[in-house]
């Protein structure tokens, strides 16, 4: 159906409109049920608050580029940065909620959330920027 | 809707109710207000989420954090008023089970209180 292309700079206080923007962009054509873009909107501030911090561990100014792809049975959202980037594969596991270590554990929610919520969650990251692909279906998968 | 926070006492328990989106740009407003209260003694927190119609994880840590800082200090913290897609978020992370959630700041403080 369209692309929607945003660009924001690093802060946290553009992040509120990053969802917005997404989220306004997936009810155009309302095909997609309320709870699916409810999904989508946490995914997207998941992944544009690892780009936004990652910019702001370097002090770079940097955009922040935001991607959306519109299709009838699917929205893809792309989040860019440019930070130093890192392994997915290397982030510790969350601790069990009996265990007495998940209280020192602030951080560390958004990856997973991102993969509960989203149909398809992909991370490529490397020293020059990491790129997340979300993709929403409009019906959700089956197990989901 | 802007973010805000108010802070009332009740049965000795400090009942900050938020309103607005709990994420990366406001999140550090609840961190800095529960802070302030266990550090002055009201260690025992219900946090008011009825107006809450966003959360991240961000939001989430912080309130882990709050949950953290007032067993430390010999108090505790629960969490009142989540609308579903808010609570929805507990379940998904688990965080319901090390944290409680009640319907609002009544049912907390009949319980907490019990």
């Amino acid at each position: 159906m369209g692309e929607v292309r945003l660009e924001i700079p690093a802060r946290a206080a553009y992040l509120g409109l990053a969802r917005q923007v997404v989220a306004a962009a997936a009810a155009v054509e309302p095909t997609f049920r309320d709870e699916r873009i409810d999904a989508l909107r946490i995914a997207v501030s998941e992944a544009t608050t690892n780009a936004i911090e990652a910019h702001a561990d370097l002090e770079r100014n940097e955009r922040i580029v935001i991607r959306c792809n519109l299709d009838d049975d699917q929205i893809e959202v792309e989040v860019l940065d440019q930070g130093t980037g890192f392994s997915p594969d290397d982030l510790e596991a969350m601790p069990a909620p009996d265990d007495p270590e998940r209280l020192q554990r602030e951080h560390g929610l958004g990856l997973p959330l991102m993969r509960v919520l989203a149909d398809e969650a992909e991370i490529l990251s490397g020293e020059s920027g990491t790129a997340v692909r979300l993709v929403v279906y409009r019906a959700p998968r089956p197990d989901g | 809707m802007l973010f805000a926070l108010d802070v009332t006492q009740c049965d000795g328990w400090s009942v900050v109710a938020v309103t607005g989106e709990l994420e990366l740009a406001t999140a550090p407003r609840l961190r800095q207000q529960v802070v302030g209260l266990i550090g002055s003694g009201r260690s025992n927190v219900v946090i008011d989420l009825t107006g809450v119609d966003f959360i991240d994880s961000v939001g989430l840590g912080v309130i882990v954090g709050a949950l953290k800082r007032a067993r430390t200090h010999g108090g505790d913290l629960v969490v009142a008023g989540a609308v579903p897609r808010v609570r929805s978020l507990f379940e998904i992370t688990r965080l319901d089970e090390i944290i409680g959630l009640y319907p609002d700041v009544a049912a907390a403080l009949a319980v907490v209180d019990g």
